[in-house]
C-alpha cells in the first residue's frame, strides 16, 4: 500500500477506489456533501470526515470494506445520526459508511412474529407496519420516531418499557454483519439460539466497533389490548424511591416506570399541560398494560401499594387520550429542557434504585458546585438516571463545566454500584469515563474482544473503549488494592 | 473483594505449564458437550450468595453456589429464576447454570439465560479477575462479555460471580390440555403466541398439547375461557424441566432448535415439543447424525446431540467458518494457553 500523506491526495484515492464499487452518487467527497455528517446528536463534537459512502445493499457495504482495508482507512458506521454519545461522530481520515438507503423491511411475518428489516429501517416504521398484525417491536428508545434498528443494535437501545419487555438485546433473534474482512456471517438464528458461543449478545450494543449490520431479524410482540397509567405525587423524591421498591416488592412488574424530579416536572408542566403537580418534589409515572380486565387488577393493586407508600395524590388515566397527556411531560422532558435553556447535556449513567436519594443529594451538592442547574428524569423501574445539565454554551466556561458536571456524575454512579451507561453507549462522550469504571485488565479484554472481530482496528476505532495511555492522561485510573494502575506508562 | 488467590495460582501454573484444566461445579451436566479433559478445577469451594436484593431484582452468587440455595432464597420471596434451569442433580451450581445456558419451560415467554445475565466476574488464562457488566438493569458500558459467557461451557475462562436479573413468582398458575395432532398444535401455539395471552409453557407429546398459564389472576381466568381444553396437572412442567419425564429416559437424545413455526419434522424417531415450536427434542437410537443436521438446517435451526454416548459425529452443529475464526480468536484472547475445558465445545 502506498502511504499518502497529504489529505487531498488521500481523499482522492480513496473515492476513486470507492467509486470503482459504488455508483457515483453513493460517494460524497466535497465538504458541502459530507457537512451534515459532522456530528450525531451529541452536537458538541464535530468533525468533518473525509468521505461519507451511501451504500444501497450488502453487497456494496462488503465492496466497500474490502476497498478500506485494502486502503487501510477507519470506518464509522452511522444509522440516523441520533445517538447521543458520539459514536456516529466521523475521523478526519475515515470514511463514514451510512447505512440510510438500506430502509426496506424485507419480511414480515405474523406467524413466527418477526419481521426481517434492513439496518437503515426506523424502529418506530416496524410498528407501524406490524399494527396490522396487532404486533409490535417492543423497544421504543424516546428517538423512536427517527433512530433506526441499525444504530439500536449498535446502542442495544432501550426505552421506556424496557423493565417489562427488555432491551434490543431481548428483542433481537438474529443479525446479518459484515465484517472487516468483507465476509458475511450470521450471528444468532430464527431459531431462539444458535450454535456455539452467543456473539450476538456481545456484538449488540458494540457500538459499530465489530461490524457493520446488513440485515436484523427482530422479535414482534402482541399489542396489549389496552394500557392505563397511574400519576403519583411525592412530598419527597426518596418516598417515591420507596415505592418503587414497594411496587417490585409485591410482585408488580410494572409496563412503564418513570420518575421525574421537580426541577423537570416544572420545567414541561408549562410547556405541554401535562397536569403535572408542580409542587411535589417528585411525579412517578406508573403504566399497567394487557387486557381490560388484568389492567384494572393490576391497577388497583399498584394504586394500594402507591397508597400505603406515602403518595400524596394519586390520578388513573381514564382514557388513551388521558393516558398519553400524562406521558407527554415525561416525553416532552428534553425538548423542555431546550425551550428554557439554551444547552443542555443528557447522562445516562444506572444505579441501584437504593442509592436513588444519595445520588439525588450528590447531584444537589454538584449543581452548587459547578453552578448549574440539573434537572432529573429517571427510568426509576430499571435504576437508568437521565440527569439533565442546563448551560449556555455561549458563556464562555459554561460547556466544559457542564461536561466536569456530568463526568461526576458519572463518577459517583460507579462508586454506588452502577455504571457509566445505561442505554446511550459510551462513544465518543464517556469514553475517559471508562478508565473510572473500568481496569486496565478489563479495558484490555474488551480490545482483545475488538480483536478477535476486526484484527485491522478500522470499524470506529477510538471510540467507547479507552487505550490504557488515554487513561493515564485522564488521570482518573481506578486504583485496586491501592497499587496504582499503568504504572509501565509515561506520565503526562 | 475475595482474592481468588488460590485459584489464580492454578490457573497461572496450568497456563505456564500447559495443563488442561476441566472447569467443573456439582458434575450434574458431565454428560453434556463433546468431551471432558483435564484435571478437574472444583468450582464449589467458591460458593455463597453474595448479594439479594429482592427489590432491586438482582441476585449475586458465587459460581459455586447450589442452585438449590439459590432457589430456596429466591422462593421466600416469590421471587424465581424466570429462565428455570434444569436441575439435573441436587449438586448443580449457578456457574454450571450460566456455562451451559439451558434454559426450562419458560423459555419462550421469559427468556434464555443470557437474557438475565447482568454481570460476571471472570478469571481468564492469565490468571486476572475481569469484571464485566454489574449488577443494574441496563448497562451499555463496554462490550456485553458477562452475556457472551452464558453458555461458553467454561471455554474462556472461569466464571467466578454471577449476577442474574430475577423476576416475581406469577400470582397464578393453570395448566390446560388438549388433544391434538402435531401440525395443529404447532399451527394453535404460532397462533397464540401473536395474541396477548399469558402462555408461560407449552408441550406437545403423543397427541397431547398442555399448555401453562401465568399472570394476575383475571389474565389466567380469561385465559382459561377463551383457550378451554380440560384443566390438568402442574407437575408436567417440573418433569420437563428437569428431564425426569418418562420420555426423556433414553439413551440417545437430540435437540433440535428450530423456528416455532417450523412445519413437522419428518424424522425417525419420537418427538417431544417444548417452547411453542421452537424445542423439539427427538429420542432415537442409532440415528443419521447428517441427515437430521440438514434437515433441522433446511428449516432454519440447528441439531444438539444432547445426551448420546457416540459423540464422534459432533455433539454440536458446525459453525461457518468465518465464525469459527472469531471463536478461535476470542478463545486466545481469554485463554491464550489453551487450557480451560479444552474439547467441550468442539474438538480443538
Amino acid at each position: 500500500m502506498n502511504t499518502v500523506t497529504d489529505p487531498g491526495v488521500r481523499r482522492e484515492q480513496v473515492a476513486v477506489a470507492l467509486q470503482h464499487v459504488l455508483p457515483a452518487r453513493a460517494v460524497l467527497s466535497a465538504p458541502e456533501d459530507t457537512r451534515p455528517y459532522e456530528c450525531d446528536g451529541l452536537a458538541a463534537y464535530r468533525q468533518l470526515p473525509m468521505i461519507v459512502v451511501l451504500p444501497d445493499s450488502e453487497a456494496q457495504i462488503v465492496a466497500v470494506l474490502k476497498v478500506c482495508r485494502e486502503l487501510n482507512v477507519p470506518i464509522v458506521p452511522r444509522g440516523a445520526g441520533t445517538g447521543l454519545s458520539g459514536g456516529a461522530m466521523p475521523i478526519a481520515e475515515g470514511v463514514v459508511l451510512s447505512t440510510a438507503r438500506l430502509n426496506r423491511i424485507v419480511r414480515m411475518d405474523a406467524t413466527s412474529r418477526t419481521a426481517v428489516v434492513q439496518p437503515g429501517v426506523r424502529n418506530l416504521a416496524i410498528s407501524e407496519v406490524a399494527a396490522q398484525y396487532g404486533l409490535y417491536y417492543a423497544p421504543d428508545p424516546s428517538s423512536q420516531i427517527a433512530c433506526t434498528i441499525g444504530g439500536n443494535v449498535a446502542e442495544n437501545s432501550g426505552g421506556v418499557h424496557c423493565l417489562k419487555y427488555g432491551l434490543t438485546v431481548h428483542n433481537v433473534l438474529r443479525v446479518r454483519v459484515a465484517t472487516i474482512d468483507g465476509e458475511v456471517i450470521e450471528l444468532g438464528s430464527e431459531a431462539l439460539d444458535a450454535p456455539g458461543l452467543d456473539l450476538l449478545s456481545v456484538f449488540i450494543g458494540s457500538e459499530g466497533m465489530l461490524g457493520i449490520v446488513t440485515e436484523v431479524t427482530v422479535k414482534l410482540v402482541p399489542k396489549p389490548a389496552t394500557a392505563r397509567v397511574i400519576m403519583a405525587s411525592f412530598d419527597e423524591v426518596v418516598k417515591g424511591c420507596h415505592a418503587v421498591a414497594a411496587l417490585i416488592a409485591a410482585g408488580i412488574i410494572p409496563a412503564g416506570l418513570e420518575m421525574m424530579d421537580q426541577t423537570s416536572s416544572r420545567m414541561v408542566e408549562p410547556f405541554v399541560k401535562a397536569g403535572y403537580d408542580t409542587d411535589a418534589a417528585a411525579i412517578l409515572l406508573c403504566e399497567a398494560d394487557g387486557t381490560v380486565e388484568e389492567v384494572e387488577e393490576e391497577i388497583a393493586r399498584m394504586s394500594a401499594v402507591l397508597n400505603s407508600a406515602g403518595a400524596i395524590a394519586i390520578a388513573v388515566s381514564q382514557s388513551e387520550a388521558e393516558r398519553l397527556k400524562f406521558w407527554s411531560g415525561r416525553k416532552n422532558a428534553f425538548p423542555a429542557a431546550g425551550r428554557i435553556s439554551p444547552d443542555y447535556y443528557c447522562m445516562d449513567g444506572t444505579i441501584p434504585r437504593k442509592r436513588l436519594g444519595q445520588v439525588l443529594a450528590g447531584i444537589a451538592a454538584m449543581e452548587v458546585k459547578y453552578g448549574l442547574r440539573c434537572a432529573n428524569v429517571f427510568h426509576a423501574g430499571d435504576g437508568n438516571l437521565h440527569p439533565l445539565i442546563l448551560f449556555n454554551a455561549n458563556i464562555p466556561d459554561e460547556f466544559q463545566r457542564a461536561e466536569a458536571f456530568g463526568a461526576e456524575i458519572l463518577a459517583l454512579c460507579v462508586e454506588v454500584g452502577g455504571t457509566i451507561t445505561g442505554e446511550h453507549g459510551v462513544g465518543i462522550e464517556k469514553i475517559d469515563s471508562m478508565c473510572v469504571q473500568f481496569a486496565p485488565s478489563e479495558l484490555e479484554a474488551f480490545f482483545s474482544v475488538k480483536r478477535s472481530f476486526d484484527p485491522a482496528g478500522l470499524l470506529n476505532p477510538d471510540k467507547a473503549i479507552p487505550t490504557l495511555q488515554r487513561c493515564a492522561e485522564f488521570g482518573k485510573m481506578r486504583v485496586s488494592g491501592g497499587a496504582l494502575p499503568f504504572s509501565h506508562l509515561p506520565r503526562f | 473483594m475475595t482474592s481468588y488467590a488460590d485459584f489464580s495460582d492454578r490457573i497461572r501454573a496450568a497456563s505456564a505449564a500447559g495443563t488442561s484444566l476441566r472447569l467443573r461445579g456439582g458434575g450434574t451436566k458431565d454428560w453434556y458437550g463433546q468431551s471432558l479433559q483435564g484435571e478437574v478445577l472444583d468450582t464449589r469451594i467458591n460458593s455463597g450468595i453474595i448479594s439479594y436484593e429482592p427489590t432491586e431484582l438482582v441476585i449475586t452468587a458465587r459460581c459455586g453456589t447450589p442452585l438449590a440455595e439459590i432457589e430456596a432464597l429466591l422462593a421466600q420471596h416469590n421471587q424465581m429464576l424466570a429462565f428455570e434451569p434444569p436441575r439435573f442433580g441436587a449438586a448443580s451450581t449457578i456457574g454450571g447454570v450460566v456455562a451451559s445456558a439451558l434454559s426450562g419451560p419458560r423459555r419462550a415467554s421469559a427468556g434464555a439465560v443470557r437474557d438475565f445475565v447482568l454481570g460476571a466476574v471472570l478469571m481468564d488464562g492469565r490468571g486476572e479477575v475481569l469484571r464485566f457488566g454489574g449488577q443494574v438493569m441496563k448497562n451499555v458500558a463496554g462490550y456485553d462479555v458477562s452475556r457472551l459467557l452464558a453458555g461458553s461451557l467454561g471455554t474462556l475462562g472461569l466464571i467466578l460471580e454471577v449476577s442474574l436479573k430475577v423476576l416475581p413468582v406469577a400470582l397464578r398458575e393453570a395448566s390446560l390440555q388438549f388433544e391434538m395432532s402435531e401440525i395443529d398444535a404447532l399451527a394453535r401455539l404460532n397462533a397464540w403466541a401473536g395474541q396477548p395471552l399469558p402462555i408461560s409453557a407449552s408441550c406437545w407429546h403423543q397427541g397431547v398439547l398442555s399448555l401453562r398459564l401465568s399472570g394476575a389472576d383475571a389474565a389466567v381466568e380469561a385465559a382459561q375461557r377463551r383457550l378451554g381444553g380440560e384443566a390438568t396437572d402442574d407437575a408436567l412442567w417440573a418433569a420437563l424441566r428437569d428431564q425426569t419425564h418418562t420420555y426423556f429416559s433414553g439413551s440417545s437424545l437430540w435437540r433440535m432448535s428450530v423456528p416455532s413455526h417450523a412445519s413437522a419434522i419428518i424424522l425417525r424417531g419420537e418427538q417431544l415439543i417444548e417452547w411453542g415450536g421452537a424445542q423439539r427434542w427427538l429420542k432415537v437410537d442409532d440415528a443419521d447424525a447428517d441427515s437430521i443436521r440438514r434437515t433441522v438446517a433446511a428449516c432454519g435451526g440447528h441439531a444438539t446431540l444432547f445426551r448420546g454416548s457416540d459423540k464422534h459425529v459432533g455433539v454440536f452443529h458446525p459453525l461457518a467458518p468465518a465464525v469459527a475464526k472469531i471463536h478461535q480468536r476470542l478463545k486466545q484472547s481469554f485463554d491464550p494457553a489453551g487450557i480451560f475445558n479444552p474439547g467441550r465445545m468442539y474438538a480443538d
